[in-house]
């Protein structure tokens, strides 16, 4: 064995730089595509992060600096006799009671008021008690004794626009009432939307006699918590839950994992595509370079040497790129969360605009990411290169796949099969961890069945005889250059299939929400009371509304929120009326219990309060409401896609039983025939309580179907992006694959030319390829699509949003689809033709020679 | 006649009266007739009242320590019409400071809450006040018993009465200014027997003692012109009891003064204005706030028998509690030694006038 070249930097110098001299464009597509995938990842991951932060900042400063709090399940609050039992336990130093409710302030924007005790938030949560205008430090004084005082956080003061010492009315469902604005909270950032007073005017005006949202408490020093968490669950009654800012964290962590999660594994795909792109463009840089290899190991470059060095520079196009990507992902974060706030438009933190939060950690991780995708993307080329015999290869640059050779199924099946398997998978800490494992394996199966497809779909086209010349040297050429066809179709099937996946997911979920929708909403007129979770509509007032002229029917709703795990988001209770042998009347039923029996109340549960809490149709569980628990029975299993944390439904008879609520806050309106609903809409604002009429909306279901597609579409906007984004990569991937491949088959061509094949038959031939390549990956993609697609609405959304939806095929743009990609790889190879036979044909074939 | 006392919970009073709805205060009437043990237990309608210990303690090895142990209710005005439990209509505020040589400064804590669930209640009855972890309790014997936790010291003590109670002033109707209207109902027990233990550094040692109790309730408050006051209460070894105070303007003169001097067999002195002397025998400067404070003072009083004189020495010269970050005012309040007596001695409004 001859030694090793002992040359290795200037060598590399040399290769790369010459390489990348020749095809600047090549090696730019590749770079960039990494970018790209990476630069999408950490965005995403940035600007989830900063959200998360930002959050958390937010309960922090709500929740002031309590060690631990204990919080009401429900809006109503609990007995406030719970606060003195809490505040002599051994291990509390201070408790400090809380009223919290939401109220509008004049403009109609929605602000947390808080009532405290000053003399006990002085001790527990300092930072909420307020600063009087233009009297610093006299804030413990004027709010013990303002009773009427209001300070505001600064973002809340500036909607206010009113001047200190000025009435400022507030709203609740309670009524109005008009605090004198004293002063602010410097203690609160500058983005909460915070009001603070007495706790005793608080639980007058806005909240319910008796009754606590809340209570802060601070720990004595070197207190054992896990002890004195047992001592408090013990004194709390069911509408109260013990929070930690270990379980808020982990609350406000579900709030959007899901969401986040799946983005995340988009921006994935898509630095996989990259990955996918440097394969290609090193393949075909190894396959067009093999003789110059072969003569590096003649001049005495070991195999292992050679391996390196196609490695190495794999690993330069990975630095670019993935330094590239950060700086870019870098700059989209910024601007995403300028232009689409912290949620990325999932509508989980509204109104949160969080500063951009860099995370070391994150961007090690990413730029790893990148460098090993593009590793991985040339460590394929370099094994194969240094498979190669160097004496053949220094004579030869073709394919060097057998053609003879029959392509093997057994590693794509296992494959395949490894993929079916995990789509059964149950998640994994509520992620669909298996089902993306699933989506890949799949993928690569089918990419790795498309040698074996393409050959078998060829085989009867092979046998054809009296061709014309084009089709049959597009035929001879597709068969005899297995490899390279297999490379071009690589391409296509995995873009194309993940897109066929995505359409398929998308067009069936937007079809399940729009028929959803019309189902919700079959009555003529909604009504609804903001914010109105206690209070709202009294009897009289649904008495009133009830005996309107023009209304045929008139249902009462109440919804609210209700807390049932101490580190899940509420649910919301929804009580309306509900007839139990005809329940799919008011509900979208896709479950049915057997007829309740007994004396347990009946209660229908959304899908992801189903899949959350593990309550099926049949099953038995304990509901806290109105200071005590219920054992309520699951009639049924409704679809929801508007609470993605669970929702129960009820009867309101039953509901008022339990809880001694009368009021409701929202209403169904069904008109009689012949009656206009612009008519009644001014009729029922009339009838309102004056209290209430400004705080109540009234709207048509084609309103509300419009508003909630917008949501729905708004939500999935980053989802389509980062999609398109995938796919367009890919498809510059095909692109670039399709022109080099094209581009080094001038010799080919100029032998062609040279024994009589016309340039027109060429660029036929070359189209022909193109076309047939184009057919057989689209349609390939086409069905691996629809496989993924359906992981994707069995598996992962289940899994992960808790819903489910019914399959529905968008056959226009799958038409669409593969006549874009035939045309576009024909067209591809036809443009790459055309330069690649400008030249004269006998330089063409001397060239190399 | 303690109605000053305490300059925060009469700052606190004061602006609490700025925002409150009209709530009638009853007048202090004289010639009071107090019925015991009711009178023990406050007297929610009127602004302020207050149980004052103060108290000279030996420990076990002989240690002497200055103890003050305060509560104070106040009613605010406020909330006469809300119907939530919170409602803060009467507050509770306790304050208890150590003099301790060893320490060379105050070493203080308090409590405040508004009145209710169990939590800070003022009983009616009797003596039975309870502020979260700190209590005072008059037990059916007469007996006083006192809990306090703070952050640098326990106190749990038990303060035994040896004479009947004093009132002060006319029966108990207390002048301090010079409008009728400007009183209170005061009265004292002055030569309690302490007993119990003082918790410092997380040691408990036994200690021994001798207390005063005054009891003080009103809705008045000071005279316009008075800038501040001085106060003294003197157990004296042969079992009378010296209480004497001054209410000075801005010149440092007296508006109002008053007192009383009981002997152990129960003759009692009423003293008015010109009854009682203060002058200075020496200043202590504090090197925290820069403020004079006369720590050493001659007495003189005008008795039947002619005058006579003490001289009032203090335990610890640095007796200075700065309470504004609180809200409250900076003053002086230490244990002082007298010839053949013990008491505590307090100097208010020496930094800035209380503004009242």
């Amino acid at each position: 064995m001859p030694a090793d070249l002992p040359l290795r930097p200037v060598l590399l110098r040399w290769m790369v730089g010459g390489e990348w001299r020749a095809h600047p464009g090549r090696v730019i597509v590749a770079a960039l595509a990494i970018a790209i995938g990476v630069a999408l990842g950490y965005a995403v991951h940035l600007v989830n992060r900063s959200a998360l932060d930002e959050f958390a900042r937010a309960v922090q400063s709500v929740s002031g600096e309590a060690d631990l709090q204990v919080h009401a399940t429900q809006a109503a609050g609990f007995d406030e006799a719970l606060y003195p039992k809490l505040a002599r336990l051994p291990g509390i130093a201070h408790a400090s009671p809380v009223v919290e409710v939401q109220a509008t302030l004049p403009d109609r924007s929605q602000i947390t008021l808080l009532g405290l005790d000053v003399f006990r938030a002085a001790q527990v949560t300092p930072g909420l008690i307020g600063r009087p205008a233009g009297n610093p430090g006299q804030g413990l004084r004027d709010m013990a004794l303002g009773e009427d005082a209001i300070y505001l956080s600064q973002s809340a003061l500036l909607a206010s626009k009113t001047p200190f010492g000025q009435p400022l009315t507030l709203s609740t469902a309670k009524g109005h009432y008009a605090a004198r604005l004293a002063g602010t909270l410097p203690g609160l950032g500058p983005n909460r939307r915070v009001a603070v007073m007495d706790i005793a005017t608080a639980q007058w005006r806005f909240g319910t006699p008796g009754r606590l949202q809340r209570i802060d408490l601070a720990l004595r020093p070197g207190v054992s918590l896990a002890r004195l968490e047992d001592d408090i669950r013990k004194v709390l009654p069911p509408d109260a839950e013990l929070v930690t800012p270990k379980s808020e964290a982990r609350r406000s962590d579900s709030l959007s994992r899901a969401y986040r999660v799946n983005l995340e594994m988009l921006a994935m795909v898509a630095l996989l595509t990259g990955g996918f792109l440097v394969y290609s463009a090193q393949s075909l840089s190894v396959a067009r370079r093999r003789s110059q290899f072969a003569l590096l190991r003649v001049l005495g470059l070991s195999q292992r040497g050679l391996l390196t060095q196609i490695l190495l520079e794999g690993f330069a196009v990975g630095v670019i790129g993935a330094l590239g990507g950060l700086l870019l992902g870098l700059g989209l974060a910024t601007a995403a969360l300028q232009l689409l706030g912290g949620d990325l438009g999932g509508g989980f933190f509204a109104g949160s605009r969080p500063e951009l939060s860099f995370d070391p950690l994150a961007t090690g991780v990413f730029l790893g990411l990148g460098l090993a995708v593009a590793m991985a993307g040339s460590l394929w080329p370099a094994l194969e290169a240094g498979k190669v015999q160097p004496a053949v290869a220094l004579k030869t640059s073709g394919d060097t796949v057998d053609p003879r050779h029959r392509p093997s199924l057994v590693w794509p099946m296992i494959l395949l099969g490894a993929g079916g398997l995990a789509a059964l998978a149950p998640p994994i800490l509520d992620l669909p961890l298996f089902g993306y494992g699933a989506m890949a394996l799949t993928l690569a199966g089918g990419i790795g069945a498309m040698p074996w497809l393409a050959r078998t779909l060829l085989s009867p086209l092979n046998r054809l005889n009296n061709l014309l010349p084009a089709p049959y040297l597009a035929i001879r050429r597709l068969w005899g250059a297995p490899g390279q066809a297999a490379v071009a179709l690589c391409g296509i099937v995995a873009s194309t299939s993940l897109m066929v996946a995505m359409a398929i997911m998308v067009s069936s979920f937007r079809g399940s929400v729009d028929d959803w929708l019309v189902q919700l909403l079959p009555s003529d007129v909604y009504l609804r009371v903001a914010g109105a979770e206690t209070g709202g509509l009294d009897p009289t007032a649904q008495a009133r509304l009830a005996a309107l002229p023009g209304l045929a029917r008139i249902q009462f709703r109440r919804s609210l929120t209700l807390r049932l795990s101490h580190d899940q988001p509420p649910i919301t209770l929804i009580a309306t009326p509900i007839d139990r042998q005809n329940p799919g009347r008011s509900l979208t039923l896709v479950r049915q219990a057997r007829a309740p029996t007994g004396s347990q109340v009946p209660v229908w549960v959304s899908e992801p309060m189903s899949r959350l809490y593990h309550v099926k149709s049949g099953d038995t569980f304990v509901l806290p409401l109105g200071g005590k628990t219920h054992r309520v029975f699951v009639a049924g299993v409704w679809r929801d896609y508007s609470r993605p944390f669970g929702a129960v439904a009820m009867d309101a008879v039953a509901y008022t039983r339990m809880t001694g609520d009368t009021g409701r806050s929202e209403a169904a309106i069904d008109l009689k025939p012949g009656v206009a609903a612009a008519g009644v809409l001014p009729v029922l604002r009339a009838a309102l309580p004056a209290d209430l009429a400004d705080r109540t909306d009234l709207a048509l279901p084609k309103d509300l179907r419009r508003m909630a597609l917008t949501i729905f579409d708004r939500s999935f906007a980053m989802t389509y992006a980062l999609e398109a984004i995938a796919i367009l990569v890919g498809m510059a991937g095909v692109a670039a694959t399709f022109s080099a491949q094209t581009l080094a088959r001038t010799r080919e061509f100029g032998m062609l030319r040279h024994i009589g094949v016309t340039r027109g038959q060429v660029l036929a031939m070359l189209a022909l390829e193109g076309g047939l390549l184009g057919a057989v990956g689209s349609l390939a993609g086409l069905a691996l699509g629809a496989v993924m697609g359906q992981i994707l609405i069995q598996v992962i959304n289940p899994q992960s949003f808790n819903w489910t939806m019914d399959t529905r095929w968008p056959f226009t743009l799958f038409g669409l689809l593969v006549a874009a990609l035939i045309t576009a790889a024909a067209g591809t190879a036809v443009l790459a033709g055309r330069s690649a036979l400008s030249g004269d044909a006998i330089r063409s074939v001397r060239e190399d020679w | 006649m303690r109605h000053f006392h305490k300059p925060l919970l009469v700052l606190l009073a004061a602006v609490f009266l700025a925002g409150a709805a009209p709530v009638t205060f009853p007048k202090v009437e004289p010639r009071p007739t107090f019925t015991f043990p009711r009178d023990h237990g406050a007297h929610p309608a009127f602004r302020t009242e207050w149980w004052y210990v103060t108290g000279w303690l030996k420990t076990q090895d002989g240690r002497d320590l200055g103890v003050q142990v305060t509560f104070f209710r106040s009613r605010t005005g406020l909330g006469a019409e809300n119907p939530s439990r919170f409602a803060p209509q009467q507050i509770l505020f306790a304050h208890a400071a150590l003099s301790d040589p060893a320490i060379g400064h105050l070493v203080h804590d308090q409590r405040i809450s508004r009145q209710g669930f169990g939590l800070a209640e003022a009983a009616m009855t009797d003596t039975a006040i309870v502020l979260d972890d700190w209590s005072l309790n008059r037990e059916a014997s007469g007996t006083f018993k006192t809990r306090v936790r703070s952050s640098d010291f326990d106190l749990d003590l038990t303060l035994d009465p040896t004479q009947p109670v004093l009132r002060q002033g006319l029966a108990g109707y207390s002048q301090k200014g010079p409008k009728p209207e400007q009183a209170s109902y005061y009265f004292t027990l002055p030569h309690l027997r302490v007993t119990g233990t003082i918790t410092q550094g997380g040691k408990r040692v036994p200690v021994t003692g001798e207390a005063w109790l005054d009891r003080e309730w009103s809705s008045t408050l000071l005279d316009p012109r008075a800038v501040g006051w001085d106060w003294v209460g003197l157990n004296l070894d042969d079992g009378s009891a010296l209480t004497a105070f001054q209410v000075r303007d801005k010149s440092g003169a007296p508006v109002w003064a008053g007192g009383s001097l009981r002997t152990s067999t129960g003759q009692t002195t009423v003293l008015g204005p010109g009854d009682v002397a203060f002058a200075t025998r020496r200043t202590w400067h504090s090197p925290r706030t820069g403020t004079d404070y006369p720590v050493e003072r001659s007495l003189t009083i005008k008795t039947p028998g002619g005058p006579r004189q003490w001289t009032l020495k203090p335990l610890m010269a640095d007796s200075e509690l700065d309470s504004r970050r609180g809200g409250g005012p900076v003053y002086w309040e230490g244990a002082v030694r007298t010839e053949g007596g013990r008491g505590f001695l307090e100097l208010t409004g020496y930094l800035t006038p209380l503004s009242l």
